[in-house]
Order: C-alpha cells, then sequence, then structure tokens
C-alpha cells in the first residue's frame, strides 16, 4: 500500500512539478507570473487539440507522431501564453499581477471552451474527450518495472514525461547556479539596473526565461491530460493545481532541484485523505487545504528567519524601465 | 591620424515617458483599446461561429439591456463586482497587493451563512441580521488582517500570502457545505431556512437585488469621500507611495497596513454577506464566482478611483452578461465568455501604455 501510496503522490506531484520549475526560472528574471494556471490549461488543451486532430485524421496511429502532435502542439500553445505575457509585462510594462490574473482567466477559458466545443465535434454528451489511444502512448513505461516489485512500482513504473519533469527541474537548477547566463537570470531578477549596467540586455533574459518558463509549466498539463487522467480531458478537471504549483514555488525556496521532493509532498497531501480510515467526505475537504497551509507556514517562518537564501527575488513583479531610475 | 568617428546607429522606435497627458486625451486611448477590443472579440466570435458580426454585437446589447429581467441580473453582478472591488481598492491605494478577496468573500459569506444556519429559529430576525453583519465583516477582516500582520511585521511577501488563503478559504467551505447538507451527505446546502425566510435581508420595492445595488453605491460614495478627502485615506496614499516617507514624516507604517487591511478585508466580508443573505441565500464554493480575481482588473482599470469603477465594473458586467448570451444563443460552451474578458481586459493592460508613454520615430537624417 505504502508503493501504491508513493506512486500515486509521484503522478500527482509531476503537473506540480512541471508548473513551478516554469514558475521558478520565470520568477528569477523578476516575473511573477500569475498566468501560470491559464498556462497549464492552454499546455493541455493544446495537446488534447493536436491529438484530437491526429486521431480525427489518420487511418492508423503511428506511435512517434502520436506523441510528437500532442507534444509539439501543447509547446506552441504555451509558448504564445509566454509570449503575450511578456509582450504586456516587458514591453509594455503592464502590471504584472493584473496581467496574470486576466492570462489565468483567458487560458482557462480557453481550455474550458475547446474541451467543450470538441466534445461537441466528437458527439459526446458530457463534456470531455476521450483520447485513450493517444495516451497509452503517452503512458508506455518501461516493461520490466512490474517485475521488481516496489522499487519498480515506485521508481520505474512513470511514463517518460514523469521523468522528463525531474531532468528538466534538475537541468534548470544546474543552469541556473553553474552557468555564467543562469548568473545573469539571477540579476536580472534582484536587481534589473544593475544588471543592465553592467551590459545584461534585461528584457531578452525576461522573454527568454518567461518564455521556456511557460513551455515547461504547459507541459504539467499535457502530463495531466494525457498520462495522468489517461488521455480524458473534463472541463475544469485540472482544478487548482496551478495555483498549487505556485506555491510549491514559495515551499522550493527558488530552487528546481528542491520542488522535486516538494512536488512529491504535495501530490502526497493532495491525496492523502484518500488513504486515512474512516474519513468522511468533508474530513477530506479540510485535508485538501493542507498543502497551501504547509506555504503559508513556510512562508512565514521564512520571512521571520530572514535568510537570505529563502528570500524570493528582490524586484519580483516589478516592471523595469531604464529612464525609471 | 585621422579620427574615426563611430557612428551611432539610432533604433527606429524611442519610448518615452510622457511628462503630462490630458485627461480626455487619455480617456480617447481608452476607449479606442476598449472598441478595438470589442472589434476583435466580434472578429474572434464570428470564427467561431460564422454569424454575421452585427448579430453577434446585438446579441451581446440584448443579453443585457433586451428584458428589464436581464437588465436587473446585470445590475446585481455590477453590483456585486463592484463591492469586491471597493474591497480591495484601500490596500491597493497602499500599493499592497491583496490577491485575497476571493478568500475573504467566501469567508464573509461562510460567517453569514453559519448564522442562518445556526441561529435562524432562535433569535428574532433584526438581532440575526445585526449578527450576521457583524459575523461577515469581522470574518472577512480577519481573513484579510493575518496576512497584514505578518507583511507589517516581517516583510512577508502579501501577493503569496494572500493568494494561497483563497484556497484555504474555499476549502473551509467545502467542508462546511458538507457538514450542513442538506440532504445529508449531497455535498449541498441548498437554499437556507426555506421557509421562514430567517436572515434573508429585505426586499424593497419588490425589486430583488435593489437593496443590494443601494447598499453598494452608498459604500462607493463613502469610500470615495474617505480615501481622497480624510486623513487616513491620505495616509494610505502616502504609504503606497513610499513607505520610508511616510515613516519620515512620523507615520505608523505597520498602524496604517494594520488597519487598511481590517477595512478592505471587512469590505469584501460585506460582499459575502450581501451574495449570502441578499442574493443566493445558499453558500458554496462558487459562491464568490472568481470575483475575487477579476475585482483586481476592475479597481487596477479604474486607477483605484471608486467612481470610475462604476464604469469599469459595468463595462465587465456587461461584457460578461453578453457574451454568456452569445453562448446560449448560438449553442457555445459558456466559457467563452472567459475568452472575451480576456481579450478586453489585454487591450485595455495595452493602452495604459500609450497613455504612460510615447512612441517617437527617428527622424530623417540630414544630408
Amino acid at each position: 500500500m505504502w508503493a501504491a501510496f508513493i506512486r500515486r503522490a509521484i503522478m500527482q506531484g509531476i503537473p506540480l512539478l512541471y508548473g513551478s520549475t516554469g514558475e521558478i526560472l520565470t520568477e528569477k528574471s523578476g516575473n511573477l507570473n500569475l498566468g501560470i494556471p491559464g498556462i497549464m490549461y492552454v499546455g493541455g488543451i493544446g495537446g488534447v487539440i493536436g491529438a484530437f486532430l491526429y486521431e480525427q485524421h489518420a487511418s492508423t496511429l503511428n506511435p512517434l507522431l502520436a506523441v510528437l502532435i500532442p507534444l509539439l502542439c501543447s509547446m506552441l500553445g504555451s509558448l504564445l501564453m509566454g509570449l503575450l505575457y511578456c509582450f504586456l509585462t516587458v514591453t509594455m510594462r503592464a502590471n504584472q499581477n493584473v496581467t496574470g490574473l486576466a492570462m489565468t482567466t483567458f487560458g482557462v477559458g480557453v481550455g474550458n471552451f475547446y474541451g467543450g466545443s470538441l466534445a461537441k465535434l466528437a458527439g459526446s454528451d458530457v463534456p470531455s474527450i476521450n483520447l485513450t489511444a493517444t495516451s497509452s502512448y503517452f503512458r508506455a513505461s518501461l516493461p520490466f518495472a512490474e517485475k521488481l516489485g516496489w522499487f519498480g512500482e515506485i521508481f520505474l513504473s512513470h511514463s517518460f514525461l514523469a521523468y522528463l519533469a525531474i531532468i528538466m527541474a534538475l537541468v534548470s537548477s544546474f543552469f541556473l547556479v553553474k552557468t555564467h547566463s543562469g548568473l545573469r537570470l539571477r540579476a536580472v531578477g534582484e536587481s534589473p539596473a544593475t544588471a543592465d549596467a553592467a551590459g545584461v540586455n534585461v528584457a531578452r533574459y525576461k522573454y527568454f526565461a518567461t518564455c521556456i518558463g511557460s513551455v515547461i509549466a504547459g507541459l504539467g498539463g499535457l502530463y495531466y491530460v494525457m498520462d495522468y487522467a489517461n488521455g480524458v480531458w473534463s472541463n475544469d478537471g485540472f482544478g487548482d493545481r496551478g495555483w498549487l504549483a505556485i506555491a510549491l514555488v514559495i515551499f522550493a525556496v527558488w530552487k528546481p532541484n528542491y520542488s522535486i521532493l516538494g512536488s512529491i509532498l504535495f501530490g502526497g497531501l493532495y491525496i492523502v485523505h484518500n488513504y486515512i480510515p474512516n474519513l468522511d467526505v468533508s474530513g477530506q475537504e479540510l485535508f485538501k487545504m493542507l498543502p497551501y497551509v504547509v506555504t503559508i507556514l513556510f512562508l512565514i517562518v521564512t520571512s521571520i528567519g530572514k535568510k537570505r537564501e529563502a528570500q524570493p527575488p528582490a524586484s519580483l513583479g516589478l516592471p523595469y524601465f531604464r529612464e525609471d531610475r | 591620424m585621422a579620427k574615426v568617428e563611430h557612428k551611432v546607429k539610432e533604433p527606429l522606435i524611442h519610448i518615452v515617458k510622457r511628462s503630462r497627458i490630458t485627461i480626455w486625451k487619455a480617456w480617447l486611448i481608452r476607449i479606442a483599446a476598449v472598441a478595438l477590443a470589442l472589434v476583435v472579440s466580434g472578429i474572434v466570435a464570428y470564427l467561431v461561429t460564422s454569424e454575421n458580426p452585427l448579430r453577434i454585437y446585438a446579441v451581446i446589447i440584448d443579453g443585457t439591456f433586451g428584458t428589464s429581467r436581464r437588465f436587473w441580473g446585470m445590475l446585481q453582478n455590477l453590483a456585486m463586482l463592484l463591492c469586491v472591488s471597493l474591497g480591495v481598492t484601500p490596500a491597493f491605494r497602499m500599493r499592497f497587493w491583496n490577491i485575497g478577496a476571493e478568500g475573504q468573500v467566501l469567508i464573509g459569506g461562510l460567517a453569514c451563512a453559519a448564522c442562518m444556519i445556526l441561529f435562524g429559529d432562535k433569535l428574532p430576525n433584526a438581532v440575526l441580521i445585526l449578527v450576521m453583519i457583524i459575523a461577515s465583516l469581522a470574518a472577512g477582516a480577519i481573513w484579510a488582517f493575518i496576512p497584514a500582520f505578518f507583511r507589517a511585521n516581517w516583510n512577508t511577501n502579501e501577493t503569496l500570502f494572500t493568494l494561497m488563503m483563497n484556497y484555504i478559504a474555499i476549502q473551509l467551505v467545502s467542508f462546511f457545505t458538507y457538514k450542513w447538507s442538506v440532504p445529508k451527505g449531497s455535498g449541498q446546502i441548498g437554499v437556507i431556512n426555506r421557509t421562514t425566510h430567517a436572515g434573508w435581508l429585505p426586499v424593497i420595492a419588490g425589486k430583488n437585488h435593489l437593496l443590494n445595488i443601494i447598499i453598494v453605491l452608498v459604500l462607493t460614495l463613502v469610500l470615495y469621500v474617505y480615501l481622497w478627502y480624510s486623513r487616513q485615506g491620505y495616509e494610505i496614499a502616502v504609504v503606497g507611495e513610499s513607505e520610508n516617507t511616510a515613516r519620515y514624516i512620523g507615520l505608523s507604517v505597520k498602524k496604517v497596513i494594520l488597519r487598511t487591511m481590517l477595512i478592505s478585508g471587512a469590505v469584501c466580508g460585506l460582499t459575502g454577506l450581501l451574495l449570502v443573505a441578499g442574493t443566493d441565500h445558499t453558500i458554496s464554493r462558487e459562491t464568490a464566482a472568481g470575483r475575487g480575481f477579476t475585482a483586481i482588473m476592475v479597481a487596477w482599470l479604474a486607477k483605484f478611483n471608486p467612481l470610475v469603477m462604476l464604469l469599469t465594473s459595468f463595462l465587465i458586467a456587461f461584457l460578461e452578461k453578453g457574451s454568456t448570451e452569445i453562448s446560449t444563443t448560438f449553442g457555445l460552451n459558456e466559457s467563452f465568455s472567459d475568452i472575451i474578458t480576456g481579450i478586453i481586459i489585454f487591450f485595455i493592460i495595452g493602452s495604459e501604455f500609450f497613455i504612460q508613454y510615447q512612441l517617437k520615430f527617428r527622424e530623417k537624417e540630414e544630408k
């Protein structure tokens, strides 16, 4: 049972891991992108649209294309959202919170609208779409995982997108701490004026970090639909996971490698109510607030402790305009 | 040796901050942005429905002004949205990013519903309503006070804190909807005090939502006067402009933050009361319906001026109603209205750029 619980926790955690890795990269550039929940919806529906069109048009599915087309569609969708956010906040210097919230409204709207419309096209009565064929390719896992007992169940039974999430987090960590560009990116987030004076192209770093961050976050939406939900898109099914990903950023103190373990913990907290005996429905609802409570406590502790490594980037949420200095 | 002259390449477009802009010019830009946004939304709606674009606009207008019932429905939505926007405004004028309005509204509504359920048959109606008012205002204020307390003392990031508080409020409401659900286990409370109407706000002049609308209108004026003409309103503005300046002139920044957030939360709690006791007579996770987030955009678009918010909340309420009408008339998914709202807000956000900055093109070089 423990192995099954941890496995489910990891599966719950992967979308959060994608979201938080993307958001960490974004926030390190000083952009507080509250549009992440919307972007993850767009990433999810992008994959669904790609898979739907491919399943409708191809007589037999080619495994490679069946994975590649939804993947690219998903990435394209979230890239466009990232570009929109950057255009408004960096080029047009709009308020980040307002832009982000508008993007979340918009993104969730796009997801649910196309989800509902495709369901209608597919002739289904309920607002959900079933892409089991495509999903089966996404969910392909190592064949010998089952034979290795609990070890296989916990570590080896996942699909490639899950491992990709962990690789992405590790690579992002490496990038931020060990590379020159990572250093410059952190400088942009801490003090754009200083970075600018040192010859760093602030706008370019903000654009790249935010757009790449969006694409990574969007993959979380794709994982959720294709993997976790077995290829069934249902409207509002993704729920509040986008906000949970933003919470995870705080919990991981802006370090992607910490968010790997953090995501499993959050995933576990998210589903722990299913594993507690004799819990009634109302009690389950109380348990679902755990990740948020933990995040708040953490936020309080780190701010009272004033540990410098645990603080948000100094210019988080502020626009930068050279002539304003 | 001849001096080599480096030719500096001048970029095609320069961005220059405007020193000042006349008010009518600023509004002209905003109106142009809304018009442009409506054109784009019309095109999007046309692409989705292939209907005559003019008919689409007719449907939007019909959605609000078609019948008196629809018009009152829009006014009620407007009033509720405006009330939350008024709630977030004092905080925002202080540059305190309270994005927890959704939770503050819900917790106010929950406190109100709790009073209606627990004391519905024990207290006389007038006393009950008084208790409900106190409970909702206090609940909203407490919910806003918690992040403010940590922000004032330890500079805890308020944007993230208030955001997280939303979900705790949502789950609390979920918890109690299961606890109090009628019938048991259905997860829905249903209409509270259906037969006795205990704790329902009175209906005036036979119009269901008139009382809500009047309360919100009065509140708009009160907050305008408070923020623009009172000493405390001035203190809020000073703290928003620069905390150091505020300290320098002898203000207690901590006190201003705490007091302002108590007011902000109490107004949000009041919205919860109006929604539960004055409108729905029930509570669910969906009671606030995302207004806590939409309100931030409404308040921001109005530059945190309560009187201008009348206009911006009308714009958003009108568009939501109109695009909902489009989706029902043309058989689209109801999420269509979120897309349209998003597009409009993107355009207005973009237009602020042209109000604050000016584009200067490279002048032709003289030969």
